[in-house]
């Protein structure tokens, strides 16, 4: 089944917030050979001027993929995800994202295109803190082959 | 962004190296990725699923290539300093079991505003002698 691109447009979320945790951002650093103290270390984080420690630059990801798991599992969008290729991706941090935020995302299906046996599905993740302020906006497009 | 550690303006020259960074991605690199990513899509881990997609083999994940590609830049930019990260994926990275991978990312001064004193970082990561990634920049506001 094609990508429907009645789609574009589609809203999902906020779901259950995403609580960042030390570990988490721990996890990650060590993950994408992230090497500053300040991924580490609370006292680092610190020293430089963050309330506690800091993400890596693509963290967010791991927020915002949660997120457009819902649009890529909605039947009615109509990803076949074994055919699916990451296209590109961007981030736009507001601010840094640091351990004890609790962060709420919405998704937007922002472009649907069709084009030679090809469909891109261009989404839109805005991170928000628990106060409601912006934090990250992560947009990513993934190219799904329509061919059998 | 922290001002206690924001990189330093002047000096910078548009085509100046700020980083370089070799790294050798393994199996267990694309499974701590996964692991720490939430991203367990088997074509990242399992050569038979690899295969019936039609790929050459196991990949990489794109945003481990992206992550890492973000985590050379911050090396010069200090944590938390890149406002503004965006890639495009143009091959896969084929991880090889035993064996590695081995990816060469080199940051370079893409462009300069010294009105707004920020930089645009380019970031070029190559594998096998070709680019996997294309057009990605990052900005840094700079001191």
């Amino acid at each position: 089944m094609p990508v429907n691109p009645d789609a574009e447009g589609r809203s999902y979320g906020p779901h259950e917030p995403y609580e960042v945790t030390r570990v988490k951002i721990r996890e990650f650093a060590n993950a994408v050979d992230a090497n500053s103290f300040a991924h580490f270390n609370p006292e680092a984080a610190r020293a430089e001027g963050y309330d506690d420690v800091v993400a890596p630059t693509t963290f967010a990801v791991v927020i915002a993929q949660r997120a457009e798991f819902h649009v890529v599992t909605d039947p009615e969008v109509g990803v076949d995800f074994s055919r699916v290729v990451h296209a590109d991706e961007r981030f736009t941090h507001h601010r840094p994202i640091v351990a004890g935020d609790v962060i709420s995302t919405t998704v937007h299906i922002d472009k649907i295109i069709q084009r030679g046996g090809i469909s891109t599905v261009t989404t839109r993740a805005e991170l928000a803190d628990a106060d409601g302020n912006p934090v990250s906006t992560v947009i990513s497009t993934l190219a799904v082959r329509e061919d059998a | 962004m922290s001002d206690e550690n924001l990189p330093s303006f002047d000096g910078l020259e548009v085509g100046q190296v700020v980083a370089t960074r070799e790294v050798e991605f393994t199996r267990d690199t694309l499974v701590r990725y996964a692991g720490a990513s939430g991203d367990f899509n088997p074509i990242h881990y399992n050569d038979l699923v690899a295969e019936q997609v039609g790929l050459p083999g196991v990949i990489a994940h794109g945003m481990l290539t992206m992550g890492t590609a973000a985590s050379v830049v911050e090396e010069w930019a200090g944590p938390g300093n890149v406002q503004d990260f965006q890639t495009r994926f143009a091959r896969p990275v084929v991880v090889p079991n035993p064996g590695a991978a081995v990816v060469t990312f080199t940051a370079t001064v893409g462009a300069l505003d010294p009105e707004l004193r920020t930089a645009r970082i380019d970031v070029t990561a190559e594998f096998e002698g070709a680019k996997v990634l294309i057009k990605t920049q990052a900005l840094v506001t700079c001191a």
